[in-house]
């Protein structure tokens, strides 16, 4: 099995053996040192001006995420129009970067967006688990992207991760990227489930080097979902990445992130990890759902000087 | 549908708005007198001094300048003290005092806070996250000690010295207080403190604060003034424990004026540690490591990582992220919340650092500065590397006490051990690699009082500090801090 096709940092014959020793090169992460380091960002103060910027940002940055077994046609249609939308009262709010549903709803969420600057992205691989043969996962993606999905985020195989079957994870990441054909792959590494910071950076090197356009923290579906110590450890991965070959891979936190406070803190990671070049949803994008009114109840409050009560936000 | 304008992809420029924190909670006074017998008393001699704060030059307040006659004054008062009440005052009674003194300082921690980063200039995120919990950690710690002296030292019958005198430095006011003070009063002596001549607004709010705890008259005396005030404390004949943090050239006139007395000494002087970078250290965390083992308190710490070794195979791309990292730090205004790089505590000090480095600059290191915007007003000082530093360069020998890191390489670990130690100080030194049996291997043989592995700069008051060679002698914290204030089987 070898390959041509994957990023200057691996050599020309990709086998499970040379990931293992590229692996292997990947800095060490000294975990204690990674959350003093969040900590210390997080209390930054950040007030007035640069606080509406930020929740503006945040605003584009989101995607929207129904991703529920009870999901139906029409609850994908509300909270389409909702991404588009967010505040029907303020035009001034812009739409969010994307929608994120399931591979059998991307046919309606495209339809609500059309016209839009939103995206549709769906999940795919067998999300959440990941535990199903290649062939299929390759065959889901391509559907959706039939279907009309601008984006697919996939998750990786962390069973064959924590096994040592690199090959394995990299081979899958690099086909699914191919079936996307144009569409954005962002690759779920499943965080939580990967036990140790060490992990969280290899993995995301690997599927850096397979051909991610974005590495994504987490399903939602598995506590801890998204934190600052891992959001750091990725970006400081990315930044090494971007080091060695030049290439710009975006970052996306997805669960638990509720309050435009906790979104603001990944903003500051960001900002002082990977500077104003990825303050842009074009690089980082935040998965969420509750999140969205959070900002929007904070935007009003900066622009009237009152709290507003939950009642005067949609809830779709 | 409504149709609404595409997505903006043009990247934020991210200004964080200033972020000040309010002075309101601090009053400060035009004059100050000494703190003399439990008050606040007009100099003998007559004399006083301004003290500024150096991020705006402006004058904050007149404090006196004790002269001899005072310096005798405040001796007596901790001498009567230590002889009626404080010294028959039983050792639980003492305790709740001292403890009462520890919730007192957590209490008004936001008005020291401000008051410590006016008067010397350290950024409000480090007096209030740092400084101001030490202190009062370091009151809680010794407070309990001072009714369990027996078990500190079982066997021993400790018994308190007498009367203490203190000198201690700017970079610190308030923690170096608490460093001396809190196991001085533990062990049950009294104290003549004499804080640092362009800091004195904290201690002198501090000895306020031990007056409303209930401190008996005379146990804590604070005399403010320069050098001549600090060699009248530790000169004076009644004085039986001197305790002094700062230079170590003054250390060594300190040491050589008490030669022949029955003076006990504990000295903590300068310092030129050693930060070592093994090949597989955690790089990113080493980074954060680095820049707080130098940046932190603008470098002027005793134990500041100023001389950085990194493992020759990795010195590039760690010079590398250790730039990028520099262009992030925010210099300016130590009031604003964002700060990480406040202002140089004095004018001599940055003539020094300016001095230095002109220094390292002829003599042919290549230096490197983020494009940063200094404040017009005050003293400040940009973030400073150099690389190609040779140890024979002054900046890789003598303690700058500033924002200047000196990086130099090595090849093995015998080199790094080798280099570390060719210094004349030994106060601390850090090491970075995910080796365990190389961090002992290292802690073994590295000469220094204090060795971090994988972290830089953490204190507690449970943990002993101070220093080797000329870096000075005895320990301060833990129960070794105790240790320089008692007296045991009659010693």
């Amino acid at each position: 099995m070898t390959l041509t096709s994957h990023r200057s940092v691996l050599p020309d014959r990709v086998t499970t053996p040379t990931l293992r020793t590229f692996l292997r090169g990947v800095p060490s992460v000294d975990q204690v040192g990674v959350e003093e380091r969040v900590a210390a960002l997080s209390t930054r103060s950040i007030k007035r001006e640069s606080k509406r910027a930020a929740l503006d940002l945040i605003v584009r940055m989101i995607d929207l995420t129904t991703l529920e077994g009870q999901d139906t046609p029409g609850k994908v249609i509300q909270v389409s129009a909702k991404a588009v939308r967010p505040d029907p009262t303020d035009p001034s709010i812009p739409s969010v970067a994307a929608i994120v549903v399931y591979p059998s709803l991307v046919e309606y969420a495209v339809q609500a967006t059309e016209g839009s600057s939103v995206k549709v992205a769906s999940v795919t691989t067998y999300f959440p688990s990941g535990q199903a043969p290649t062939p299929l996962k390759v065959k889901e993606t391509e559907q959706v992207v039939e279907a009309g999905a601008d984006e697919v985020d996939m998750v990786i195989d962390r069973g064959a991760f924590l096994s040592g079957e690199y090959f394995k994870v990299f081979d899958e990441i690099r086909r699914v990227k191919e079936a996307c054909k144009g569409a954005h792959l962002k690759v779920i590494l499943e965080t939580g489930e990967l036990g140790t910071l060490d992990n969280v950076r290899r993995a995301s090197m690997l599927a850096m080097a397979a051909g991610a356009d974005f590495i994504k923290t987490s399903t939602g579906k598995i506590q801890p979902a998204a934190t600052l110590p891992v959001a750091l450890v990725m970006l400081e991965a990315i930044r090494d990445f971007h080091e060695a070959t030049g290439i710009a891979v975006g970052m996306k936190p997805a669960g638990g992130i509720r309050t435009s406070k906790d979104a603001i803190k990944y903003l500051l990671v960001l900002n002082e990890t990977l500077g104003e070049e990825w303050m842009t949803p074009d690089r980082f994008r935040i998965g969420a759902s509750s999140l969205l009114n959070d900002v929007l109840m904070q935007i009003r409050w900066l622009e009237t000087g009152r709290y507003w009560s939950p009642d005067y936000f949609t809830k779709d | 549908m409504t149709r609404l304008p595409a997505t903006s992809h043009e990247p934020l420029l991210w200004d964080y708005a200033e972020s000040r924190e309010s002075t309101e909670i601090v009053e400060i006074g035009d004059e100050y007198g000494l703190f003399i017998d439990g008050a606040m008393r007009a100099p003998q001699s007559g004399d006083y001094f301004p003290t500024i704060n150096p991020a705006t030059e402006e004058t904050l307040a007149s404090v006196a300048e004790a002269g001899e006659a005072d310096v005798d004054l405040a001796v007596t008062a901790a001498r009567r003290a230590f002889d009626g009440e404080w010294g028959s005052m039983p050792p639980q009674e003492r305790a709740k005092l001292i403890f009462r003194v520890a919730r007192m300082v957590q209490e008004r921690s936001r008005e020291l806070a401000v008051l410590e980063t006016l008067d010397g200039g350290k950024p409000i995120k480090e007096s209030r996250d740092v400084d101001l919990p030490l202190v009062a950690a370091h009151f809680f710690y010794y407070a309990g000690w001072a009714d369990k002296l027996e078990y500190a030292f079982p066997g021993l019958q400790p018994k308190a010295l007498g009367v203490a005198g203190q000198v201690i430095p700017w970079n610190f006011p308030l923690l170096m207080l608490a460093w001396k003070v809190a196991p001085a009063l533990a062990a049950g002596n009294t104290v003549v403190l004499k804080p640092a001549e362009t800091t004195p607004l904290s201690a002198l709010a501090f000895a306020e604060l031990t007056t409303e705890a209930g401190l008996p008259p005379g146990v804590l005396n604070v005399l403010t003034g320069a050098g001549e005030t600090g060699a009248l404390v530790v000169s004076h004949p009644d004085v039986d424990k001197v305790a002094f943090t700062g230079s170590t050239q003054v250390g060594k006139l300190i040491q050589a004026e008490l030669a022949g007395s029955s003076k006990r000494l504990t000295l903590e002087l300068g310092g030129k540690a050693a930060h070592v970078i093994f090949e597989d250290a955690p790089l990113d965390q080493a980074i954060e490591g680095v820049i707080n083992g130098i940046f932190f308190n603008q470098g002027h710490v005793c134990c500041a990582g100023s001389r950085l070794l990194v493992e020759e195979s990795i010195h590039d791309r760690f010079v590398d992220k250790l730039k990028r990292r520099l262009s992030t730090l925010r210099v300016g205004d130590p009031m604003d919340k964002n700060t990480d790089v406040g202002a140089i505590n004095s004018k001599d000090q940055l003539d020094k650092i300016n001095e230095l480095v002109d220094s390292g600059v002829s003599e042919g290191a290549e230096m490197f500065q983020p494009d940063c915007v200094l404040p017009e007003r005050g003293f400040f000082f940009r973030p400073t590397l150099f690389t190609g530093v040779s140890q024979s360069h002054r900046i890789a020998q003598e303690e700058i006490f500033g924002p200047v890191l000196s990086i130099m390489t090595f090849r093995t670990p015998e080199e790094a051990v080798e280099k570390a130690n060719n210094t004349p100080y030994g106060l601390s030194a850090g090491v970075w690699t995910t080796k365990g049996s190389r961090i002992l291997w290292m802690a073994d043989r590295l000469k220094a009082g204090v060795v971090w592995a994988n972290t830089y700069n953490k204190f507690d008051p449970s943990s002993p500090f101070g220093g080797y060679k000329e870096s000075g002698f005895g320990r301060e914290g833990g129960r070794h801090g105790l240790l320089a204030y008692v007296d045991w089987n009659g010693r």
